[in-house]
């Protein structure tokens, strides 16, 4: 295995590095005005609504420290809920209750918890321990999402989420991220979650990542990623794609989730969306990016844009038979 | 409208070759040499006179004069500057060489602060200093129990010396022991505790001719130094020096002499409260660009540019400041192009500035302890529940005491070194502790690792070319060398290639 890549190999590969993101399109693209929707997943939320955009449902908000000491009428006859903060960053600071017993919550690792502790948490996400450069925060009160049952073996005491990174509307490439033990249930990669490329054009899975490197199980269920199918593929370009003139970013990165009942919904937005989808993919952003700015040029109509990416994003029948030859 | 990246690589050119360019010039026309060879160490010392009119309601005629030091002992001194707005000034040139500026004025309402300011190195490590004339000791007329006292030291010195600067040296030894003997002790006593006057009396009733030779104790960087004195005695056949706060025999190298024997340094007249200080700033400079400035110390409008022609004090500061663009350049390289995490952006930079007065590794010792100490106590805060803002106080606080805490103890145990542990910026180091502890909460102990140690590479690298020789001659000879700093970091600023942790993080990329 080799240690290290060439420069030149990578730019071949199309590899899309931190300085350029920041410089090419996270700077040249993204209005810092716009950040603020994505930023803050209240206004996420409503905004969302507005568009008729699916989205978890929201139980409540807990905007100042006294309000926490009231926060069991909010929570009164929900089994289940999410709390997180509304500017977290990188998954932090999401508390999952999965269901409850007697005065105690059942986290989603099967921990106990007082209802203290949940008030606890809330007064830290208050105080901005999980924002953004510490600010100020405010904690919202969701519901618990619940997971179709086709994705349930491929997460692991947590939700798994897809991202899609939507480049001037044309949705560009996808990942779905799954919770495992060591990411503590949070679909974050940073933690330990393992990211599954998904093909743009199939909603098949194309290669599984776990800290950059590549793995075909998941390391606590087993399961083998290659099967993995997401339902519902074309609604969640659609919706992955409607968020590109929600929030006037035009590179952002949707993160999905499925709903049993509700079908696709978007649980957040991502104005810096990170790079290791690349490796989930095995393929580099660059020549993708360089083509939805073709038909971004080419055509305004969303279903038109979804329709040319799907044509022009497939990982080939020839590609993926290479893949499985090399993990094998 | 130019394409950005155009506008950047035209200003980023400009400013690197403007900064190359100034660079060349100086180094053509004045000879300052681009690499250092050998070393003089040129002090600049400030004096500042400082004093009030006797009469502040309706002001006083004032009259100011300064004796002025003349290159003795290897010294040379280069050029002198006087700042007087307001007053009239003149050079008053005595007898034996000495020259005394004087400031005069009608009518002053205001307290005042006079400044002299002269550039000097020592040309030769000859020390030997001119033959003065020998003057038989004028015998002191003390109170009887004085006198007495007075002649049993003496009497007691004499029995235990065999010549004069044996006398001497017991004699000073006397003075500095922690329990001096009774008459000592007395003599102290009766003259209200000023020593040199009672050395000088107990000298002249030992017919020994003595006199005080007053001067500066040179220490880079001093704001508030003040004029310290040795004693020179005549021992039979030559004049010899003696430092009475160590009691050793000869010439200190650190002490400029500013005038040798007796009489005032600082006469004021129409004037109260009067002081004398001195700032002090060392330089290495190449030996050919002093022998140049001495040369040409006439025609200095060539060097009115440079940051010499500015106050000590700020010619201090700016030292250090010309640094700083240096250990930003080196920031700026570690994240964009290697690709190193730290906590905070521009932390490493302040680390690195602790460092310089720290040393390296009893910097690092420090950090480390302050951090891990830091860390251990931070976590039983985060039980406590406390408001974001209240808990980085306490942090700050804590940081405080932990300080305090090491310099105390290091200086019980003799470990003079981490007292310096006062360098550190403490809301920087109370930030550090509060962000690595949510870090470790958060994602782990391997991530605080990460961070830590990039933060800590990244100072030691900036340390290493701040504390560099070449470097500092550079940045603060040829100040205009940051402008092609600034450059660099713009064309930086606009790099869009990869970055070393890539080309290891995207290394399964290729396996296809």
């Amino acid at each position: 295995m080799k240690k290290l890549i060439s420069p030149f190999e990578l730019r071949d590969l199309g590899i899309l590095g931190m300085n350029e993101r920041n410089i090419g399109f996270i700077g040249h693209y993204n209005q810092r005005k716009n950040y603020r929707l994505a930023d803050n997943k209240l206004q996420t939320k409503s905004a969302a609504l507005v568009r008729g955009i699916p989205v978890p449902e929201l139980y409540g908000t807990v905007e100042y420290q006294f309000q926490v000491k009231n926060l069991h009428e909010t929570l009164s006859g929900r089994d289940s809920f999410v709390i997180k903060p509304a500017q977290g960053s990188g998954g932090k600071g999401i508390l999952v209750i999965t269901d409850r017993d007697g005065d105690l919550f059942v986290k989603s690792s099967g921990a106990l918890i007082d209802e203290r502790e949940v008030r606890r948490h809330t007064s830290n996400i208050l105080a901005g321990l999980h924002s953004l450069g510490g600010r100020n925060d405010c904690a919202m009160i969701e519901a618990l999402i619940d997971f179709d049952p086709v994705l349930k073996d491929y997460s692991f005491e947590g939700v798994p989420d897809i991202r899609v990174i939507v480049f001037r509307g044309v949705p560009v490439m996808a990942m779905m991220r799954c919770a495992t033990h060591s990411s503590d249930g949070k679909a974050n990669l940073h933690q330990g979650a393992v990211g599954v490329g998904i093909d743009i054009s199939t909603g098949k899975s194309i290669c599984a990542v776990q800290h950059d490197r590549i793995v075909t199980q998941h390391p606590d269920t087993e399961i083998l990623f290659d099967q993995l199918n997401i339902p519902h593929w074309q609604q969640v370009l659609e919706l992955a794609a409607s968020c590109a003139s929600m929030t006037g970013l035009d590179y952002l990165g949707a993160d999905i989730v499925l709903d049993k009942q509700g079908g696709p919904m978007l649980l957040e937005l991502n104005a810096r969306p990170g790079l290791a989808i690349q490796v989930a993919n095995q393929t580099g952003l660059r020549h993708r990016l360089a083509s939805a700015a073709k038909i971004a040029d080419l055509t305004n109509d969303q279903a038109a844009k979804i329709r040319l990416a799907r044509e022009q994003f497939s990982c080939t029948s020839v590609a993926r038979g290479q893949l499985s030859i090399n993990i094998l | 409208m130019i394409n950005s990246k155009v506008q950047i690589g035209l200003i980023a050119g400009v400013f690197i070759a403007l900064g190359i360019g100034l660079t060349l010039y100086k180094a053509v026309s004045l000879d300052l040499p681009l690499v250092p060879d050998q070393y003089r160490e040129v002090w600049t010392i400030e004096s500042k006179t400082s004093f009030a009119p006797t009469n502040t309601r309706v002001g006083s005629p004032v009259n100011v004069q300064l004796k002025l030091p003349t290159g003795q002992a290897g010294w040379v001194i280069l050029e002198e500057h006087f700042a007087s707005s307001g007053f009239g000034f003149s050079i008053i040139e005595e007898s034996a060489g000495s020259s005394v500026a004087r400031w005069t004025r009608q009518k002053l309402d205001r307290p005042t602060t006079l400044y002299y300011k002269m550039q000097t190195y020592r040309a030769s490590q000859n020390s030997s200093l001119p033959i003065l004339p020998i003057k038989i000791p004028q015998k002191p007329l003390l109170e009887p129990d004085q006198q007495a006292a007075t002649d049993r030291l003496v009497d007691r010195l004499q029995k235990q010396s065999s010549n004069i600067e044996s006398f001497v040296q017991l004699l000073l030894q006397e003075f500095l022991r922690d329990s001096p003997d009774q008459d000592t002790l007395f003599l102290l006593d009766s003259y209200e505790d000023d020593a040199f006057a009672v050395l000088m009396d107990v000298l002249a009733m030992a017919d020994i001719s003595a006199h005080q030779i007053r001067g500066i104790v040179l220490e880079d960087g001093r704001r508030r130094q003040t004029l310290s004195s040795l004693i020179e005695v005549y021992s039979g056949e030559q004049w010899s020096i003696f430092d009475p706060s160590t009691a050793n025999l000869g010439l200190p190298d650190n002490f400029f002499i500013w005038q040798r024997g007796d009489g005032a340094v600082l006469n004021v007249v129409g004037g109260r409260d009067s002081s004398l200080e001195f700032a002090l700033v060392s330089n290495s400079l190449p030996a050919k660009a002093v022998v140049g400035m001495e040369q040409r110390s006439d025609q200095y409008a060539l060097l009115d540019f440079s940051i010499y022609t500015l106050p000590v004090e700020q010619q201090g500061i700016f030292k250090g400041l010309l640094l700083i663009p240096v250990a930003a350049l080196v920031v700026v390289f570690m994240r964009l192009l290697v690709g190193v995490r730290t906590s905070g952006t521009f932390m490493p930079i302040l680390i690195a500035l602790a460092f310089i007065q720290t040393t390296l590794f009893i910097g690092l010792a420090i950090f480390l302890g302050l951090i891990g100490i830091g860390l251990w106590i931070r976590s039983y805060l985060s039980q406590l529940n406390l408001l974001l803002v209240a808990r980085v106080a306490t942090v700050i606080i804590m940081v405080i005491l932990l300080m305090a805490a090491l310099a105390v103890i290091s200086y019980r145990l003799g470990l003079d070194q981490v007292l310096t542990v006062t360098f550190f910026p403490t809301v920087i180091v109370a930030w550090t502790i509060e962000r690595m502890s949510i870090l470790w909460e958060e994602e782990g102990g391997h991530e605080v690792l990460i961070q830590g140690g990039g933060s800590l590479l990244v100072a030691v690298m900036a340390y290493l070319v701040m504390s560099n020789h070449l470097v500092e001659h550079l940045t603060f000879n040829f100040p205009e060398l940051t402008l092609s700093v600034l450059g660099v970091i713009l064309l930086f600023g606009k790099y869009t290639g990869y970055r070393l942790s890539e080309l290891y993080r995207f290394r399964d990329m290729g396996s296809k």
